[in-house]
């Protein structure tokens, strides 16, 4: 596939004297799991933000499916056909599960306040179609004994869930995930693993990710983008990133520091 | 223990979701229609009132509950519905037009208040609505040819289409519809996508708008139809009270409908109704008991003030869901007899909030 569905170019990101991202640039093809890896504070989540236009960027541009991401406001961004889950959970907590994909079925509704007020054949007729949308998302996310469970009570991994859940709801063409697998134990991170696999390939949603679980990433991602200090370390398949010798060095330190380290005999 | 067997989608969508629905509801209406046969001429006054509050408070419901927007100066909209009312009909407008002008005026309001909304949150959005609404209260009271500043108002009684709602029922009957209007129209909005869009901005604005959600334009419209509710409540509360003065408006009257909301319970529609149960129900308490205590305690200057201040504070510290999360807890004990446990509504602190975008 040489098409492109989100093109990030030469974006730079400063918070006051803080350069968070620096001239980070990449293409992220349709149908492909594409993860952004790199130490804490490189800039990661940072480009999420970009995309999701929490942040704006101080310079570069992001340009999605010919759209310029940039001129958009931020809640703009889920109708073009972009979901997203956050690092640390960001659900609605007093709400029950079902009510929470409900929410992101917003982008597809349509009825007027009046209409509601009176709660039309037409909006009842939308209500239910968008419950069945919800309850194909349960089904394949296996959440049927939590539909009407309140997010508040829920235990972390099946929050980490929820959120995925809610995001694919909105029928997303580009899916967003930040640390999927932060927090979950190893079984659940396998689950997560075959999962984001099953939304590639069964739903066809290109996925963007951060992560830092390494067997995951090699596991799923089609190409990696590793970050360090807000720039481009190495891009390529996991493998080629893995043994890049400037990750390496990102991540261990080099073999000058390494020595400095070592006692002298 | 109730379990229903649900076989299609719109079970979950209906109003009354089973039979012990239906029946207490039906109860609850048919006691409210036949009230005037049963109880007497000041107790239906005193219902009344209830039903007048109870507008205003799923209104501030709506608004601190839902959308998690707090008003502390919502005694303005109250007033400017009230006002409205007053000028209006003293004009010759038949009462649903006056009523209907009144509501679109004070949603306007609450439109210009809802602009801070987009900018400051909590305590400031609080000072915000708090400072709005003592400079409505300074216009009643300077604005003197349209609202008769601090010597008052007097409004007559409800006119329409050449009928006159002279007695207390009649009125009763009018603030019943009303209120029953209302009610469904805010509950028919909750079940929706609009409701949805609300709740979702109370719990998570920073994903509440990666879902989409505009959110200038839902909390503008929280404001909007919380002061709509709010103005239709005091255009009632005008022809009962029948003499608006500027005081009635103040911050002391923003107070009390926050506390009815608080009390009620946040984020329930029943909340409202209880809050405003207790709003009018407990100065009828503390006179009634007031004769039976000592002089030094019963006469006493500002015992209301003092008992509605504890009351206040209990219910934060132990029964932070007010009234309404009482009777859950109540309702629950008698479902699971014999076997509630202590622990049932302990929540486990969730620490999951530490780098929400500011």
């Amino acid at each position: 596939m040489s098409e492109v569905l989100l093109s990030a170019k030469n974006l730079s990101v400063r918070f006051g004297g803080v350069l968070a991202v620096n001239n980070v640039s990449f293409d992220v093809k349709p149908g492909e799991v594409f993860t952004l890896i790199g130490p804490n504070g490189a800039g990661k989540t940072t480009v999420f933000n970009l995309i999701s236009r929490i942040y704006t960027p101080t310079t570069g541009s992001i340009d999605y499916l010919g759209v310029p991401l940039t001129e958009q406001p931020p809640h703009k961004i889920a109708s073009l056909g972009i979901a997203r889950t956050f690092q640390n959970i960001e659900l609605f907590e007093h709400a029950t599960v079902l009510h929470n994909l409900l929410i992101g079925r917003h982008t597809h509704a349509s009825s007027g306040l009046f209409s509601e007020m009176f709660f039309t054949p037409k909006v009842r007729k939308a209500e239910i179609e968008a419950r069945e949308k919800a309850e194909k998302v349960i089904d394949f996310l296996d959440l049927q004994h939590h539909r009407d469970s309140m997010v508040a009570g829920l235990p972390y991994g099946v929050r980490k869930v929820v959120e995925m859940a809610r995001a694919l709801c909105t029928e997303p063409k580009l899916l967003l995930l930040d640390e999927p697998s932060s927090g979950l134990n190893v079984e659940e991170t396998d689950d997560m693993a075959f999962w984001i696999q099953d939304i590639k390939h069964e739903l066809g949603i290109t996925v963007l990710m951060v992560e830092h679980d390494m067997s995951l990433v090699s596991k799923v991602s089609d190409r990696v983008l590793a970050m360090n200090q807000g720039e481009v370390l190495a891009m390529g398949t996991p493998r080629e990133v893995q043994s890049d010798p400037g990750v390496i060095e990102a991540y261990l330190g080099s073999v000058d520091d390494v020595s400095s380290l070592r006692r002298s005999a | 223990m109730r379990f229903i067997f649900k076989t299609d989608y719109g079970q979950d969508i209906k109003l009354a979701k089973h039979g012990g629905h239906v029946f207490w509801y039906s109860l609850l209406c048919a006691a409210l229609v036949l009230a005037p046969w049963l109880v007497s001429e000041y107790l239906l006054a005193q219902l009344t009132f209830i039903l007048i509050y109870g507008i205003v408070g799923v209104g501030l419901m709506l608004l601190a509950g839902f959308t998690g927007q707090f008003s502390i100066g919502h005694a303005a909209f109250f007033g400017v519905g009230a006002y409205t009312q007053a000028v209006l009909t003293g004009m010759g407008w038949p009462f649903p037009l006056a009523l209907a002008a009144g509501a679109a005026l004070s949603a306007t309001v609450g439109v210009v208040v809802g602009l801070p909304a987009l900018r400051v949150k909590g305590i400031y959005l609080g000072i915000a609505t708090l400072s709005f609404g003592f400079i409505v209260e300074e216009v009643f009271a300077r604005w003197e040819s349209v609202t008769g500043g601090n010597a008052g108002k007097t409004v007559g009684q409800i006119k329409m289409f050449g009928w006159t709602a002279d007695t207390g029922a009649s009125f009763y009957f009018v603030c019943l519809v009303i209120t029953v209007l209302a009610t469904l129209a805010v509950v028919n909005l909750l079940r929706s996508h609009t409701g949805r869009a609300f709740v979702a901005i109370r719990d998570s604005e920073i994903s509440a708008q990666s879902m989409g959600i505009h959110l200038a334009y839902y909390k503008t419209m929280s404001f909007a139809i919380s002061a709509a509710l709010a103005g239709i409540g005091g255009a009632l509360y005008a022809h009962q009270i029948r003499f608006l003065s500027p005081d009635q408006f103040n911050i002391i009257q923003s107070i009390d409908l926050l506390l009815m909301v608080v009390i009620g319970g946040l984020g329930s529609i029943h909340g409202a109704f209880l809050g405003a149960i207790f709003l009018i129900g407990l100065p009828q308490a503390i006179s009634a008991v007031k004769d039976f205590l000592p002089d030094a305690i019963g006469q006493a200057p500002g015992l209301k003030a003092v008992i509605y201040g504890a009351v206040l504070i209990a219910f934060v510290l132990f029964e932070p869901l007010g009234l309404y999360g009482r009777w859950l807890k109540i309702r629950t004990w008698f479902q699971l007899f014999p076997f509630y446990r202590k622990g049932l509504f302990k929540r486990q602190k969730s620490f999951q909030k530490s780098d929400r975008l500011k």
